[in-house]
């Protein structure tokens, strides 16, 4: 077991230094002069020499990285260009607006697909299985920035149901949910109803059935109880497309989390800023796959015996 | 059925990509006469904010998705397949190496690198192509060396390396026929993952840039007008979702003719 959670953690700890690495190099790919980049053609000596210096772009890359790394375990990311505060500062403040509406999306795809799965293995090759599968492919075919308007157009222009955009209530946090959620709600759904059925053709489900018990009883106690395990592999590994798609919905819907900040750096130029939303948003993602692997292992021996190999 | 609704929505596609060269000029065209005019008898689907007809755009946008996906997915798939087959191929080191370098691409999720790295490049198509690429290839690369890893001590391969055949040969011609099949699905569902990576990139203004027409750029541009002009965001937005709903029912098929089980050999 000891093996099992050192092996992971130590793969994660890779992962994490080059994700770091990778981030740092980012500043190295600004065609030309970074510098020029973010100031400007008409920007003063002085003022270009003082970021340079407070860039660390004076030093050699090797002594730059090093000095990146020293930083990073104070967790220093430097500071914003825009604003000169500490880019773990202006990170902070809109990393709850970005859980929030990531954690609201999971929670909503979960809602959409269990129900829509279960009907479908259970009412396999009918108009429901038909039925759920077709929504299940329009969901993964509907981009989230084309959802997103769809959505504010019927519920919020026409309809008057919901705020156009912004964090102020809770009916402002349903569109970008379901935006943000109907992608993952598709291939859970999928996910659900391939590993409700191959469970349903197992001895104890007949067993089950022989002895009695409702269908509803075999379906949602017996079979579900084993077919969520491998569901939720798949669901930290596709966490990763949701929090990518966070950034999408929040342009969308102006919402005030590490998404939008991101763009909104890109657009100003304030590269610190931008190498502080990748970072964090990758590290999350990171954890959570981490984490998900050590879950697993200890609900499933057999994964944490093929893994500590 | 499903293989006929494919094939024409791919068809049409196709036309649209080739009609381009006779509507350059249009697509650009301002009739400021026109401006957010519905679809109606002067141009079928309407005019956008500045007064240019939105049928020519999405014909143009059409160019623009077809291009920047097929690119990407034969740059992305070449690279891939190749460092995919040597690693798994040659083991050791090379592989250990490999299998490192993708555990830190794939810890970026979704297309986080992307919109990084196309933030940071600047705009423009070549760092759209970069961008998306520099994402893509690693999907083929674990493909391709989970593949090889099962297949290199098949007898076949063995034979060919007791009659002394090269590396190369093995790799080229014995291992990657073999690689062909599961290689041709994900790359079904890598293009409709970049048609809709291009028209996310150029919603956010990281891709192609105005005044040349992209669906993504048309969607970012018609959002503001909603409510008076919903034709801007309707076409270019169904247009994204039928090529896209096409290409994962295509893979879909493809998967199932060719009988691959993806999700098993991606937990390898």
């Amino acid at each position: 077991m000891a093996d099992f959670l050192l092996s992971r953690l130590v793969s994660a700890l890779v992962v994490i230094l080059g994700v770091a690495i990778l981030v740092f190099l980012l500043i190295h790919l600004v065609p030309g002069d970074p510098v020029d980049v973010m100031l400007g053609e008409s920007a003063r000596a002085t003022d270009r020499e003082a970021l340079r210096i407070a860039l660390g772009l004076n030093l050699p890359v090797s002594e730059q990285l090093l000095v990146y790394f020293s930083n990073l375990a104070q967790l220093d990311l430097g500071h914003s260009l825009y604003s000169n505060l500490p880019v773990s500062q202006v990170l902070a403040e809109r990393i709850p607006a970005t859980l929030e509406l990531a954690g609201a999306a999971l929670l909503c795809a979960v809602l959409i697909a269990t129900p829509l799965g279960i009907m479908a293995a259970v009412r396999r090759g009918e108009a429901w299985d038909w039925g759920a599968m077709g929504f299940s492919m329009l969901g993964v075919s509907i981009p989230n920035f084309w959802l997103g308007p769809m959505l504010i157009l019927l519920f919020s222009l026409w309809l008057g149901w919901t705020p156009v955009s912004g964090r102020d209530s809770l009916a402002g946090l349903i569109l970008p949910a379901i935006t943000l959620g109907s992608a993952f709600a598709a291939i859970l759904a999928r996910m659900i109803r391939s590993s409700l059925l191959e469970v349903l053709g197992e001895d104890y489900v007949r067993t089950a059935r022989a002895k009695g018990l409702s269908e509803r009883g075999v379906v949602l106690r017996h079979a579900m109880r084993n077919a969520w395990l491998p569901v939720i592999t798949l669901l930290g590994l596709q966490l990763g497309a949701l929090l990518g798609g966070a950034v999408v919905t929040e342009i969308v819907f102006d919402w005030p989390g590490v998404g939008s900040l991101m763009i909104d750096s890109i657009q100003k130029r304030d590269f610190p800023v931008v190498q502080g939303c990748v970072l964090f948003i990758s590290l999350v993602y990171v954890l959570v796959n981490t984490l998900t692997d050590i879950v697993y292992g200890l609900v499933d021996p057999r994964i944490r015996l093929s893994g500590s190999r | 059925m499903r293989l006929w609704f494919s094939v024409s929505i791919l068809l049409i596609w196709l036309i649209m990509v080739i009609l381009n060269p006779l509507l350059t000029q249009s697509a650009n065209l301002i009739d400021l006469e026109q401006i957010l005019a519905p679809p109606g008898s002067d141009s079928l689907l309407g005019f956008d904010d500045l007064g240019r007809p939105i049928l020519e755009r999405l014909i143009a946008g059409a160019r623009t998705s077809f291009l920047i996906a097929f690119g990407v997915v034969v740059i992305s798939a070449l690279l891939g397949t190749t460092l995919g087959l040597i690693a798994g191929y040659k083991g050791g080191y090379w592989d250990l190496f490999l299998v490192r370098v993708i555990d830190i691409f794939l810890a970026f999720p979704g297309i986080l690198l992307a919109i990084a790295l196309a933030g940071v490049m600047g705009p423009g198509l070549d760092n759209l192509v970069i961008a998306l690429s520099a994402v893509g290839w690693v999907g083929y690369a674990r493909l391709t060396r989970a593949q090889t890893l099962s297949l290199k001590h098949r007898d076949h391969v063995q034979a060919a390396v007791a009659l002394g055949s090269s590396s190369r040969i093995i790799m080229f011609r014995h291992l990657l026929p073999l690689i062909a099949a599961p290689l041709i699905v994900e790359a079904t569902f890598g293009i409709a993952g970049m048609v809709i990576a291009e028209a996310g990139l150029s919603f956010l203004g990281l891709g192609i840039q105005p005044p040349e027409a992209s669906w993504g750029s048309m969607i970012r541009d018609g959002a503001g007008y909603m409510l008076i002009a919903p034709h801007m965001v309707l076409a270019p937005g169904l247009a994204i979702m039928l090529v896209v709903l096409t290409l994962n029912l295509l893979g879909d098929l493809l998967r199932d003719k060719l009988d691959i089980r993806l999700t098993e050999q991606k937990k390898l």
